[in-house]
Formats: structure tokens, C-alpha cells, sequence
């Protein structure tokens, strides 16, 4: 399988060609988001971190800077920066070049002398990079390019039973024609790593799943939390689901039964092909910024009671079993899943079905959220703020 | 008979309703190739599950052919598990792990 997308010249193809407007710290978010809105074809993140912060928190925060640069669906990138934070726009701007070959350029509001001047100057720099973008031709890539992050939200019974079984199919599917994909999420996990870790393709990655959930739950518990005390969500009980297990039981699912090739840390870039999973939080929006860091190109995301999230990278495509959900939010949601849960169709046909969904994200159909602009971004913290 | 409840896996104890049902309404639901039903003990809400067994305080509650929880209180079939009748057990890791021989993958 092939599909038309821009071909970078390290790593792996896009399936969008953004200029990214991106700040360093959440000083810039304001200046990057106006610069965003004067240039067609650019994207802005609105960064709150990425200042005042302990090195764990500044490290994770640069690492989601740079991944987002790096990732293939960014074309080029306009840094923001203000001059007093923990890592101005020069350094993060020669720690980009150094990972990527694709253009990079970068204001400081205090050099520039205001808002107003750095605004002048990014627009200017952002509508040459678009115009430049404009010129790139989609060529056929090989779907072994694909890189497909998987996410739940907002999940109810119907997603353990039927949209995760769906898109756990597509998974396999994807990784038998080549492609990759990530599953995040790892405190949902918890409950149901023993039938995760059966997937491990070495004994080593087996017991690093194991010690990601082990890890998860004493890091929550030094800082006075049980980790069953906040999942299920009240929205998840509400949709049926009891403890912490019935929905991880249900959550790993989505993830397929291909062999795990890689744990990685979150934000990291996976170094070999196949089914991956990445060490996330559970709150989705915070493990869709680490995936989209990962280099993800697009996120499939299954949900039950329903969500409109969006980013600003990578496309994410709403899945839904619930049919009383897919009706009340139909604006949000892309696909309707439900004829698994009426006994229409099977989790595998309709797994199938999603195969071509994702070829046409890929080719370039907008998600309900992209057509939208949403760029929701959420930095995974380990430590208050300084 | 309408099938309103879905089983997992056969050794499932539970099913979940895909929905609502009244109390002393019938749960249908296809295992195998058996249509299989029981009378609902009081209101389960769209998405919930219903017990397919007595439960008595303590007993493992199965969904995905895996224990999903213990029951805190005693559940007869036909009964509503819900959050607040079923409680999640910690892991126990160290029983997970598997020996690694040789080198390096």
C-alpha cells in the first residue's frame, strides 16, 4: 500500500506540510499564535511550560519542542522565544538544526523590541517558508513510512468491547503491510500488563512493560496519590466501567496482538518498525503531545462518552461504538463504529474499514477536529513549578 | 428475544447491557451459538454490567476472561456491578516478571 505524502529528507515522510509557528516557552504562545493566524498554511502550539521549571520538567519540555519540530508532518519551523527563559531560542533553535535539515528560524521578543516587531519579522519569515512549502509535491510514499499513534479518551464500556477491538485490528493490519504503530497510556496499563507483556517480542521488553506499570504507580504514590483513586474517571465509571482493570483490560486492546518491538520513554523517537508502545500518562491529551513529540503522523482515537480534541501536527481521527455518542456529537466524531456493538458487523470487518480510513487521512482528508484548527497540547509534569 | 448484553469471554462471569434495562426485565445475550438470558434484579444503565452468578463479598469479578476486580459486598445473579460494588486488587509485579538468559535481545 502507498500513499501520497512529502517525502523529508531524513526519516520518515509527512502527510501534512505545516510551517509550525512554535514558542519556546508559554511567553512566545501569544506572538505564535498571531503569527500563525496572518500566514495560510502555518500552525502555532501554545506552549504553558518551558520556564521556572525543575531540569526533569525543562528536560521533557524540550523534548516535546524538538520532537514537534522534528516531526515529519512540520515542513519548517518559526521558534518564538522571549530571552529570559530556561532555553532561549538560539539554543533550541541549534539543538532543532542539529536533529533536522528541514529550514528553522528564530526570534527573541526582548532582542526584537516587543511583540509587534517580532511579529513583523516571524510573519514575514512564515509566509516565505509557506510559500516555499506550497511548492513541495506529494509523492508516493510506501505505507511502511506510516507512523500511526493509537489513543483512547473519554472511554465507556462500548470502547473496550468494540472500538479498541476495531482499531486493534487496524493495527495489525497496518503492521502487517509494513506500517507502525504506537500505543501510549501506560498507568491504563495497569490491571491487564500481563496480557500486554505476552505480546513482548523479548523476555527484556516483557519485563519492561511490567516495570512501566510498577514504576507508574509508585512514582503517583510519592506524591500521596493511589493511582486507582483517580481512574477510572468519573466520566469512565459512569459509562460502566468499575476499576482501574476493566479499563485497561479494555484500553490495550486498541493496541492489537502484533509483537511489542520497543518501550519507549515518552516523547521518544522509536528506532525500529512494528507495534510499539510509549510510557504516557493517561490523560489523553498529554499522551497525544508525547506521540506527536514521537514523530507520530497521525492519531486514530477511540472514545465513548465522546471528546472534540485535536493538534496541531498530527491529524486525530475520532472513533466511536457508542451510537447514542456518535449521534450527539456527530460534528466531532469521524466514525461510527456502533454496527459492531448492534451485531451488524464484526470488530474485524469494521477494523478492516478503518484501514481505508487512515489511507485517506493520509492522502490528505481532514479530520473533524483538523478542518476545526483545534491544537490542544498538554506537557507531562513530574515536579511543581519553581 | 433481543439481545441487549454482550459477553467478552466465555468464562466471563459478568455481561456488560448495550441497553438500559428495568428491573425485572429480561438480559439476553449470544454465547457461542447459545442465546442465553436472566431476569434483571433491579435498573442497570446503558454500558453497565449485570451478574451472571451469586456473588458473595469477596469474589472475583471476570470480564475479558480476566479478574477485573473483588466484589465488596454480596451480589446475587442479576444484580448491578458497578463502581461501588466492585474494587480493584494492586498487582503483584514481582510475579509478572519473566527470567531473561543470555545476552542482550
Amino acid at each position: 500500500m502507498q500513499f501520497w505524502g512529502y517525502k523529508r529528507s531524513e526519516g520518515r515522510a509527512g502527510i501534512r506540510n505545516h510551517v509550525l509557528i512554535l514558542p519556546t516557552c508559554v511567553c512566545g504562545s501569544e506572538t505564535a499564535r498571531i503569527v500563525a493566524s496572518q500566514v495560510r498554511g502555518a500552525v502555532n502550539i501554545v506552549f504553558n511550560t518551558g520556564c521556572s521549571d525543575v531540569q526533569a520538567n525543562t528536560d521533557m519540555s524540550q523534548k516535546v519542542l524538538t520532537g514537534f519540530a522534528c516531526n515529519p508532518n512540520v515542513y519548517g519551523v518559526v521558534i518564538i522565544g522571549l530571552g529570559c527563559e530556561t532555553v532561549g531560542h538560539k539554543p533550541l533553535r541549534e539543538k532543532i538544526q542539529a536533529m533536522t535539515s528541514k529550514p528553522v528560524v528564530s526570534f527573541g521578543i526582548q532582542e526584537e523590541g516587543g511583540t509587534l516587531k517580532t511579529i513583523e519579522k516571524a510573519v514575514r519569515a512564515a509566509r516565505e517558508m509557506a510559500s516555499e512549502a506550497g511548492r513541495q509535491q506529494k509523492e508516493l510514499c510506501d505505507i511502511s513510512e506510516l507512523l500511526l499513534g493509537i489513543e483512547c479518551g473519554g472511554s465507556d464500556a462500548t470502547s473496550g468491547i468494540a472500538s479498541n477491538p476495531a482499531v486493534g485490528e487496524l493495527s495489525d493490519l497496518l503492521v502487517d503491510l509494513g506500517a507502525s504503530t504506537m500505543m501510549s497510556e501506560s498507568i491504563e496499563w495497569i490491571g491487564g500488563e500481563h496480557v500486554l507483556a505476552k505480546r513482548a517480542a523479548t523476555p527484556e521488553i516483557h519485563n519492561q512493560i511490567i516495570e512501566v506499570c510498577r514504576n507508574y504507580e509508585e512514582h503517583l504514590k510519592a506524591a500521596g496519590q493511589d493511582c486507582r483513586a483517580g481512574q477510572p474517571t468519573p466520566g469512565n465509571k459512569a459509562g460502566g466501567l468499575s476499576t482501574l482493570d476493566e479499563k485497561s483490560l479494555g484500553c490495550i486492546r486498541k493496541g492489537g496482538t502484533r509483537p511489542i518491538v520497543e518501550v519507549l520513554e515518552q516523547a521518544a523517537r522509536p528506532t525500529k518498525k512494528g507495534a510499539v508502545v510509549m510510557d504516557t500518562a493517561g490523560f489523553d491529551i498529554s499522551s497525544i503531545t508525547s506521540m506527536a513529540a514521537g514523530g507520530c503522523n497521525a492519531i486514530i482515537f477511540t472514545t465513548g462518552r465522546g471528546t472534540p480534541t485535536g493538534n496541531a501536527i498530527v491529524p486525530v481521527l475520532k472513533v466511536t461504538a457508542n451510537a447514542r455518542t456518535y449521534k450527539a456529537m456527530e460534528d466531532n466524531m469521524d466514525v461510527d463504529l456502533s454496527a459492531i456493538i448492534s451485531g451488524e458487523k464484526t470488530y474485524k470487518e469494521m477494523g478492516r474499514e478503518l484501514v481505508d480510513v487512515i489511507h485517506d487521512v493520509c492522502n490528505g482528508r481532514m479530520t473533524k477536529a483538523e478542518a476545526y484548527g483545534f491544537s490542544d497540547i498538554a506537557v507531562d509534569h513530574v515536579c511543581r513549578f519553581v | 428475544m433481543k439481545i441487549n448484553a454482550l459477553i467478552i469471554d466465555d468464562t466471563d462471569n459478568v455481561v456488560t447491557c448495550v441497553d438500559e434495562v428495568s428491573a425485572g426485565s429480561e438480559v439476553c445475550y449470544r454465547k457461542g451459538d447459545e442465546i442465553l438470558s436472566l431476569k434483571a434484579l433491579e435498573d442497570i444503565p446503558y454500558c453497565h454490567k449485570i451478574a451472571l452468578k451469586d456473588f458473595s463479598e469477596g469474589d472475583e469479578v471476570i470480564k475479558y476472561g480476566e479478574m477485573i476486580g473483588r466484589t465488596n459486598t454480596a451480589v446475587k445473579k442479576g444484580g448491578w456491578l458497578w463502581d461501588k460494588n466492585v474494587y480493584s486488587v494492586p498487582r503483584d509485579y514481582d510475579s509478572e516478571l519473566v527470567e531473561v538468559t543470555g545476552g542482550k535481545n
